[in-house]
């Protein structure tokens, strides 16, 4: 049933959602932490920025990104002084892209864990004689591991389920650019539906098993606490 | 009225104390109903205080006077904006310095449980141990565990053990990293009666069988009496009184929350016991004592509290009564309420003083004024051990 | 809310019942076509008593839509292949099909004298990356790819790819510079009979075969006397004149 494009786009897609996850984990954690410390009055402009992606239609996101990204924006100009190119029609892009699509499916339950930690257990651990790095990483991380449990199944499905930044700056490239939710659009494009239906159906129990993953741990995390 | 209302200085060696002075300002962002009646927008802590660096010393005020916030500040939980703390001689902030609370070689319990909810008990001791700056001995941990009461319930995480049980694994855990100092923030306030009575005989023991200076806030006169050797009383950010429990209670000049609990709390020695009627006597420094003896020590030291409503007071010897405990007093002062129909009048008993609680008329049908001599009765079954 | 509900209804239906000849069309818009009829229309509304409200977007999404009872009337097509499909499975009134456009092929860059009659940078290989509409999908990429095959360049270029889902896509990448060149439809690229910006090569017919794009009255529009009188005209002067000056060439 599955053509070999169609298995190169899934295999894409899961090395897409599975990059963009991991670093959306590195770069949201910090985030996260800033966010759901910070007195700043930068915490509301900053929050707004991250969830951006969440009210935008992701065309817009795409729109804007494949101008910052092109050599006159300014992502674009900056990664060619670094002499890496541009990033629209690459797979690293599509990282870039997906990261900025996905950052608030990321960045908001790990703020939401970390405020639900609150301020006693990092002091509890400062009269235990542990420094900040060590506060947070035997005392943060442990503690907002629902939040972590959350954040990268909804970052993962929602990078998986990614379509118009994709459409916007990826260029339909095999093995590149051209994820599952390109090929199924192409599939019901060339009238293609019986590929499309096979495609289509995976994503929707895949899907479905993510999200029923999440409600599972969800569920035994908050009787565990 | 001469000595009694010099707060003598505490007698420590130079360098070998706790000197704190903070001046902190807060706007009152906490609960509605805190009462601060001076000012409710915004708090002052405004205070200077030399501590021995030995025994329990009680931070001891009202909700709302500071308490905590003085232990947060000497933890360096809080910073104040102006401050200068002292510990044996280690400065821990000054114009200067800040050293932050990771860095202070101090041990914390909280009011409320702090257990780490993601380790067992066993995995929150762990954690101390490994971050001790002093090498941990397999002793100092069964003694620790065997102090407290907990060997067969480390296993279990937090959310699996009662209030008390997490209580008392938080202060092991504070012990276990080998504090110099040991500040607790009401251990005992979120504990119901009978979890209180179960961890204030773990507290009794822990100063006797650990060197540790310990500050304990409180609000509970209570819990002073019983546990404290010095106290330091705070009222709306100011420090009001400090000295010896004993010297601060038996004042009646101060704003101390007393009510039916006056008392005062002498500290004596063991120095006869009778067998047949399970007496023993203590010889205070207000005079001896006869009170029930749970097994005490010859020469053992032994705290008493005697409560002021306890205390009732005769011109003449009276032989021919049930009381045991006869002391010549002389008024040192009455208290000076016209409004109400009771008062509590302070007593020199030897070099030491005690508190009555009597009704105003009785006051006035004994003449009772300041330099009179009389006899204070103390029932034996009424002295709180 | 309602309220405001019920008197835009009532507004509605007073002026539907004031207009006794006026029809509303729904017109679906192959996206090459946008530009070109949006003018149209505009015209057709002076000139006649007819409504027409225009939907824009890929001509293989309107023809799933279509099969599934979507309410347009009138489908302009980028090609050919879907109208005739549509009328072998009996979705528009007999014999209304006709090719209203043929679409020009031109190679764009926003550079100026970046593309010449020569094509030399394509040529050279002097570009990072060469926008197309996916042949798979639209009639603009099977042209496109002609052209490359005929040219004999189609295996030296085919790695410097980048393809649009459709023709409008493959315009944005290159109208935001990410593409240095791209083959789009003329009509894009010009205004009023000549090209604004950048360079340009119209592609010598020859080389493709004729993007024919055809027009189909849907038999939801049985009774529509508007969208029979928006089909006539497309033939028109008026709107002939239109469709040439984007760049298209009429039958």
């Amino acid at each position: 049933m599955l053509t070999e494009a169609d298995l190169a786009a899934i295999w894409l897609t899961l090395k897409l959602a599975t990059t963009v996850t991991a670093l959306l984990l590195v770069i949201g954690t910090p985030i996260a932490w800033w966010l759901a410390r910070t007195r700043s009055w930068l915490k509301a402009p900053v929050g707004a920025i991250v969830a951006l992606p969440l009210v935008l239609p992701p065309t817009v996101l795409g729109f804007y990104l494949l101008i910052a990204m092109g050599p006159n924006g300014f992502i674009g100009e900056f990664t060619q002084q670094l002499g890496l190119g541009t990033l629209p029609f690459t797979f690293s892009g599509l990282v870039v892209g997906s990261v900025f699509y996905s950052l608030p499916f990321v960045v908001q339950p790990l703020q939401n864990a970390m405020q639900a930690i609150g301020e006693r257990p990092m002091e509890v651990a400062a009269t235990l004689r542990a420094g900040p790095w060590d506060r947070f990483f035997t005392v943060v991380l442990p503690l907002a591991r629902p939040g972590f449990i959350t954040a990268t199944i909804l970052g993962f499905a929602h990078t998986m389920g990614e379509f118009g930044v994709v459409l916007m700056i990826g260029g339909n490239i095999p093995d590149q650019t051209r994820v599952v939710s390109v090929q199924i659009y192409d599939h019901v494009e060339a009238l293609e539906y019986a590929q499309a239906h096979t495609l289509a159906g995976i994503m929707v129990i895949f899907s479905f098993a993510v999200l029923l993953a999440l409600y599972g741990s969800q569920r035994k995390t908050s009787l565990w606490s | 009225m001469d000595k009694i209302n010099e707060v003598p200085l505490l007698k420590q060696k130079q360098g070998e104390d706790i000197h704190a002075r903070f001046l902190l300002q807060r706007s009152n962002s906490g609960p509605a109903n805190s009462f601060n009646p001076t000012n409710s927008s915004m708090f002052t802590l405004d205070v200077e205080v030399n501590i021995a660096s030995k025994g329990i010393t009680a931070i001891f005020g009202q909700s709302g006077s500071g308490k905590t916030t003085l232990l947060r500040c000497i933890a360096g939980l809080e910073q104040a904006e102006s401050g200068h703390l002292t510990v044996n001689g280690d400065v821990w902030q000054s114009e200067k310095v800040f050293l932050p609370t990771h860095k202070r070689p101090l041990g914390y319990v909280f009011q409320e449980s702090s257990l780490f909810a993601h380790l067992t008990g066993q995995g929150n001791l762990a954690y101390a141990i490994k971050r001790s700056d002093v090498a941990s001995s397999k002793a100092l941990y069964d003694q620790v565990i065997t102090l407290m009461g907990i060997e067969s319930i480390l296993q279990r995480y937090p959310n699996q053990l009662s209030g008390g049980e997490r209580q008392r694994i938080a202060i092991a855990r504070a012990l276990l990293i080998q504090p110099r100092l040991l500040l607790m923030d009401e251990p005992l306030a979120s504990l119901d009666f009978a979890r209180k009575q179960e961890i204030l005989p773990y507290l009794e023991k822990l100063q006797s069988s650990f060197d540790i200076p310990i500050l304990y806030v409180s609000h509970s006169m209570d819990e002073v009496a019983r546990l404290a050797d010095q106290v330091v009383l705070l009222q709306h950010g100011k420090v009001m009184a400090q000295g010896s429990t004993s010297e601060v209670f038996s004042r009646i000049d101060l704003p101390l929350p007393m009510g039916n609990d006056a008392s005062v709390v002498w500290q004596g020695k063991v120095v006869e016991r009778d067998k047949q009627w399970h007496l023993a006597r203590v010889a205070c420094a207000g005079g001896d004592l006869w009170v029930h003896d749970v097994n005490d020590e010859m020469g053992e030291y032994v705290r008493v509290r005697i409560l002021a409503r306890d205390v009732s007071l005769t011109l003449t010897y009276h032989e021919d009564s049930s009381i045991l405990n006869r002391l010549l007093v002389k008024v040192a002062e009455i208290e000076s309420d016209d409004n109400n129909a009771e008062a509590l009048v302070q007593l020199r008993a030897g070099n030491d003083y005690l508190l009555a609680h009597l009704t105003r008329r009785s006051i006035d049908h004994l003449q009772l004024k300041q330099g009179s001599r009389l006899w204070a009765q103390i029932k034996s079954v009424a002295i709180v051990r | 809310m309602k309220l405001l509900k019920g008197v835009m209804m009532l507004t509605l239906g007073f002026s539907i019942s004031s207009t006794v000849l006026a029809d509303v069309v729904h017109v679906a818009v192959a996206s090459n076509f946008t530009a070109a009829m949006k003018d149209i229309a505009a015209q057709f509304e002076k000139d006649s008593e007819h409504t027409v409200i225009l939907s824009f977007g890929s001509s293989g999404k309107f023809f799933a839509q279509i099969q599934n009872g979507a309410p347009f009337e009138v489908f302009l097509s980028a090609d050919q292949a879907k109208p005739i499909a549509l009328e072998k499975a009996g979705f528009i009134v007999p014999n209304s099909r006709f090719t209203y456009a043929t679409g020009t092929l031109a190679l764009w860059s926003t550079k100026a004298d970046f593309v010449d009659k020569n094509y030399t940078n394509l040529k050279k290989g002097n570009f990072n990356k060469l926008a197309l509409a996916n042949p798979k999908l639209a009639p603009y990429g099977v042209a496109a790819e002609e052209v490359l095959t005929a040219l004999n360049l189609k295996n030296s270029t085919q790695p410097k790819w980048v393809m649009g889902e459709n023709i409008s896509q493959t315009y944005q990448f290159v109208a935001t510079d990410n593409a240095d060149l791209g083959f789009v439809a003329l009509s894009q690229i010009m205004d009023n009979g000549i090209v604004t910006k950048g360079s340009s090569w119209i592609i010598p017919s020859e080389l493709y075969s004729p993007i024919r794009q055809d027009a189909v009255l849907l038999k939801t529009a049985q009774n529509n006397d508007g969208a029979k009188a928006l089909l006539k005209y497309l033939h028109s002067d008026t709107a002939q004149h239109i469709i040439y000056d984007y760049g298209y060439k009429t039958e």
